[in-house]
């Protein structure tokens, strides 16, 4: 406020103590025991004793320019996100793996024909049994000279999942072993098909049996091949993962594994729904933002160029022209998809779920598109065999490059020193803005203290105690609404649905939202009963711990999740920073509302489709955006994803301490 | 799968006395022999034994050893080599011994890389090589082909040239028959001047599930995350109906630090209590854990031993040059007397084939077994060694700055200092004032 207008008045407690210090150390709130040593003789003064006039300045340079520099910050943040695709933040990959980088290996894969019957035969037994032909599947890897094993799995649904249209499932996967000859079985490579309910990927199986049976004649491997056929897709991963691992992180219930090949060292996934590609797609986001060593990727490109394969990342051409602002431009559109789909935390394709086991793995899709140059299964196969081949020859797991970057186009990244900034700027702002209001409060406590009880006196602790009381009730209150929000849904949807006429998934989506919304409506005015403060310092101190609270978590966020912790910054930090009790409440509120958890899943699905070139008309958002509720709660139970509950427990209540803050009367 | 590996072709060579143990033989004899067993896997078998000094020049002058080519050998899944000596009692006095030197040589070729995918074989096919004269040297020159399916059922499988003579033993538990083929028979070799054993499948076994030995084991680490972990050991008792102890013998190195009171022994879902367990806490950096236990295997089950450990972390200098391949850990080491199915009479080792001393029986209903599961790689948690090296570097240096002037104004105590008289140039300023009569500084 004035910060200057008390001095001379505390500095009168001090005795002959330097006025300047007395209010200084007075300013740390920690006067109690200058009680017996004022009428003393001068003693040695102890704490932090800087030059109070030049700190004076500072505080009122902060309090002054507080506005600007948030704004200024804010932008800052912003601009630097948007330049990441751009050349001197971009920078070429290149291979640090040395056991990978020297030598090209000869593909020698010819199986097309082979492989294409393969899956023929795959795709007419599995139409007749309506299932995964497992006894087929069987019978052929062991024809081509495997290892056959099978695991059955089953796993109940917390609530019907209507996506994929599934609520009991129980399957079995089918995995056969090369052992690599003259070695021990204590590494391993996994090469895997996820195979859902309809029968889409038997290309992929038929791939896999061909290149199985032409690895299978090869003498030079050092690492077991794992060829794994899962049914239903990611959960038969999961099942399969953890029964490797002999870890039961999701309830699935599994048989144990007859068959182990030592630790996995890397793995690749593919998904492919036709005989010839136009492109691949490459994915790398898996559970909860993990991505794989960048050398898989880089791995991946040299073999795509090598067999001159149009190679895709988030489905978008890679631009050529880096110098001109088109090629930006264009990868500023792959870095934001990247960034929604790392945001989302979701396994984009069964690689997602061996990341967690650290085993570095990507997932290869084929897309069909009514382009000129196809390429047959050959092209691919070769791609896959000169992969295996050169990670067949990783002397130790892949460490050597990045495992935190963002990709603006598959020959670009950026890595994590470059994009940090970003988040640092964004979560300046909430530190500026926290710095203002604790010396708001401080400096309201001190006029309060020096107000009322002049003189050397004992004074109270001016900003803690009463404050700190009336700040408990907002913050149990908006906690239980998160507690709400993450158990409620699941354990009451049964209760929805008896007395509701709705479907169970339907009544958790519904549950979910219904609790979303009144906690909008909580009483606010729990304040009233415990504070007799003056108004204004009850909001600050809300605001304040709401403002650290928010600080934290999004820091924390930003450190695992780069990209959910900065989506959640750009959107959550203006509102944040504005909102208060005084000037336009409306337009606070509206702009509160707008950029809440759930408002920013919205509208980050409406500009993924935007991105995508697929935009969406408002029904089908609201569409997307009720499944995409149903998958995020769906994901945490089956999967282990760490979106639904960081935001139900965290960010939503923390989000509430906000609406709390506007409402305060 | 460590009990899967089963003898493939092992050459014997011995030198020293061979014939009845009773006379005393005119010179030293020289036994070869040569054993081929189609593995349940669709691999073969086989195992080789020589009375010839193994050396080139003898593989010219041919015998068994003109199948030892190297660059067909070596394009196996698995081969052992083995010498052994031991002296022999001449006569039952044991007034004069001689030594007996015997090289073994064990190969597996996998039948889908020397077999184009084809479960046939012939020893061109393997060695491509034939077996063309006995060697000169040798007293006994035989090949022993298994064909105990062949005998049970003629319609799968066909040998070619037909044997002549069959031989039958209690291997491993199991009644065995084997083609004899003497090499110094000549109208062995006479009638087509060279011996190309073949084996035909005439009907492929398809769907047969692989035979799996009484005993066999396996080993896995489990769980994720470089804290924690836990070893877990399988060990399988196939028999249908005798329970029998084995010893485990498990040495872990002190960096994975063992918590015994989790050591939990399951066999058909109940806890099955060790009837002795040893145990031998690591030293750091000195030596490693020992655990031994005799555990009672139930028939027809599957025994789980696991046990929870935790990584340590290690000094830089203790990592290895490739710390991210993982560190190895040793096999655990199983040994039985594991039941036989078929009771095994004494054998006189001096009269049957040379590799029945591979399969030593010290009474006729069972038989021992050492197992060694495969060896485990635990990846420990291991530090980057370039970069955050720099960055550690920076961080202490910023921080120790940081904490450095901030201890300083914490616990720095502050004086009013009475103006002092002022250094040595105040003093001679003031000397020279008070000279001229003015008031000083």
């Amino acid at each position: 406020m004035r910060p200057g207008a008390r001095v001379p008045g505390t500095g009168s407690a001090g005795g002959r103590g330097f006025p300047g210090l007395a209010g200084a150390s007075r300013g740390l709130s920690c006067p109690s025991w200058r009680r017996e040593k004022a009428p003393g003789p001068p003693r040695p003064a102890m704490g932090l004793l800087s030059d109070p006039v030049r700190r004076r300045a500072l505080a009122r340079l902060v309090l002054r320019l507080n506005a600007p520099l948030c704004v200024l910050s804010y932008v800052a943040g912003i601009a630097w996100f948007l330049a990441l695709a751009f050349p001197p933040l971009t920078q070429r990959t290149y291979m640090s793996e040395n056991a990978m980088g020297s030598t090209m290996v000869e593909e020698q894969f010819v199986g097309g024909d082979r492989a294409r019957s393969f899956a023929r035969d795959f795709a007419a037994h599995r139409r007749k049994s309506g299932a995964l032909p497992v006894a087929w599947l069987e019978r052929t890897m062991r024809s081509v000279g495997l290892e056959v094993y099978t695991q059955s799995f089953s796993r109940k649904l917390p609530f019907p999942d209507e996506t994929h249209e599934r609520y009991m499932v129980s399957g079995t996967n089918v995995y056969g072993i090369l052992r690599a000859p003259r070695a021990a079985s204590t590494e391993s490579l996994v090469f895997t098909v996820p195979c859902g309910s309809d029968s889409t990927n038997s290309q992929a199986v038929g791939l896999l049996l061909a290149l199985a049976a032409h690895f299978r004649g090869q003498i030079y491997w050092a690492k077991d091949i794992i060829f794994l056929v899962t049914e239903h897709d990611l959960l038969g991963t999961e099942a399969w993962l953890e029964a490797y691992h002999d870890v039961n992180v999701t309830g699935m219930q599994s048989s144990p594994l007859q068959g182990r090949a030592g630790a996995i060292q890397a793995a690749v996934a593919l998904e492919l729904s036709s005989d010839v590609v136009t492109s691949l797609d490459v994915a790398v986001e898996g559970l909860n933002g993990q991505l794989p060593n960048l050398d898989l990727l880089n791995l991946f490109q040299t073999f795509c160029q090598k067999g001159g394969l149009l190679c895709t990342l988030q489905g978008k051409l890679q631009p050529q022209d880096w110098t001109s602002l088109d090629g930006p431009l264009q990868g500023l559109q792959t870095l934001l998809l990247m960034v929604l789909q790392q945001a989302s935390g979701r396994p984009h394709g069964p690689h997602g779920l061996f990341l967690r086991y650290r085993v570095e793995a990507l997932t290869l899709r084929g897309i069909n598109s009514f382009r000129q140059y196809k390429y047959d299964l050959v092209a691919v196969g070769k791609a896959l065999e000169g992969m295996f081949r050169k990670l067949n020859h990783l002397l130790e797991r892949l460490h050597q490059s990045f495992f935190l970057y963002l990709l603006p186009a598959l020959s670009r990244f950026v890595s994590i020193g470059l994009y940090m900034p970003a988040t640092g700027f964004l979560l300046l702002v909430l530190g500026l803005k926290a710095l203002e209001l604790w010396m708001q409060l401080h400096e309201a406590g001190v006029g309060l203290d020096a107000g009322g009880r002049p003189g050397p006196s004992a004074p109270l602790p001016p900003a803690q105690g009463v404050g700190l009381a009336s700040l408990v009730a907002p913050l149990l209150v908006s906690q239980a609404m998160g507690l709400a929000l993450y158990v409620l849904p699941v354990l009451g949807q049964h209760v929805a649905t008896q007395h509701f006429p709705v479907g169970e998934a339907e009544a958790v989506v519904l549950t979910l939202l219904a609790i979303y919304v009144a906690g909008l409506a909580l009483p606010h005015n729990t304040h009233r009963v415990v504070s007799t403060q003056t108004p204004d310092r009850g909001w600050m101190a809300l605001k304040l711990v709401a403002l650290i609270y928010l600080a934290l978590q999004l820091g924390c966020i930003a450190l695992t999740n780069f990209s959910l912790g900065f989506l959640l910054a750009a959107t959550m930090v203006p509102a944040a920073t504005l909102t208060e009790p005084h000037g336009p409440r409306p337009l606070y509120a509206a702009l509160l509302v707008l950029t809440s958890p759930a408002a920013t899943l919205l509208g980050s699905l409406f500009l993924w489709r935007e991105l995508q070139e697929a935009p969406l008309s408002i029904a089908e958002g609201w569409q997307l955006f009720l499944a995409a509720l149903a998958q995020g709660v769906l994901e945490h139970y089956t999967y282990g994803a760490l979106l639904f509950p960081l935001l139900a427990l965290g960010l939503y209540p923390c989000w509430l301490l906000f609406w709390n803050v506007l409402f305060w009367k | 799968m460590a009990a899967a590996m089963p003898l493939a072709l092992v050459v014997l060579l011995l030198l020293g006395p061979g014939g009845p143990a009773l006379a005393e033989p005119p010179r030293d004899s020289l036994r070869e022999e040569l054993v081929i067993t189609p593995l349940p896997s669709g691999d073969v078998a086989a195992t080789f034994q020589f009375r010839t000094r193994w050396d080139s020049e003898l593989q010219r002058k041919g015998g068994l050893s003109v199948l030892l080519k190297a660059d067909r050998l070596f394009h196996t899944s698995y081969h052992s080599q083995a010498v052994h000596i031991r002296p022999v009692c001449r006569n039952t006095r044991c007034t004069s011994i001689s030594w007996e030197l015997r090289q073994t040589l064990s190969v597996v070729f996998d039948a889908f890389i020397t077999g184009q995918g084809k479960k046939d074989w012939s020893l061109f096919r393997m060695f491509s090589r034939t077996l063309t004269e006995p060697c000169p040297l040798a007293s006994e020159s035989r090949v022993y082909v298994d064909i105990t399916n062949y005998s049970q059922d003629n319609e799968t499988l066909e040998v070619n040239p037909p044997p002549t003579t069959t031989y039958q033993d209690v291997i491993l538990g199991t009644r065995r028959t084997y083609a004899v083929y003497d090499l110094l028979d000549r109208a062995m070799i006479n009638n087509s001047r060279n011996l190309n054993l073949q084996l035909k499948w005439k009907k492929p076994p398809e769907n047969e599930a692989p035979l799996v030995p009484f005993l066999h084991a396996q080993r896995y680490v489990s769980g994720y995350g470089l804290q924690k972990g836990e070893l877990s050991t399988l060990l399988y008792n196939t028999h249908p109906y005798r329970a029998f102890p084995v010893l485990l013998l498990d040495s872990v190195p002190w960096y994975l630090r063992l918590y015994v009171h989790t050591l939990t022994i399951t066999s058909k879902g109940k806890e099955n209590k060790p009837s002795y367990i040893h145990y031998q806490p690591a030293q750091d950096r000195l030596q490693p854990h020992l655990l031994e236990m005799l555990i009672q295997l139930p028939a027809n089950s599957v025994t789980k031993v696991s046990i929870q450990f935790e990584r340590a972390l290690l000094k830089w200098t203790e990592y290895t040059p490739d710390p991210n391949h993982g560190f190895y850990v040793s096999p655990s080491v199983l040994s039985a007397l594991v039941p036989s199915m078929v009771a095994a009479k004494p054998v006189d080792w001096e009269e049957s084939p040379l590799f029945n001393t591979l399969f030593p029986v010290s009474d006729g209903s069972s038989y021992f077994v050492r197992l060694y599961t495969e060896p485990l790689l635990v990846n420990l948690p291991t530090p980057d060694f370039s970069m955050p090296y720099n960055v550690i570097c920076l961080t202490c240096t910023v921080v120790a700055v940081c904490y450095g002037s901030f201890y300083n104004l914490l616990t720095r105590t502050f004086h009013i200092e009475e103006p002092s008289t002022g250094g040595l140039a105040k003093r001679l300023a003031n000397l020279i004032r008070r000279a001229r009569g003015v008031p000083p500084l």
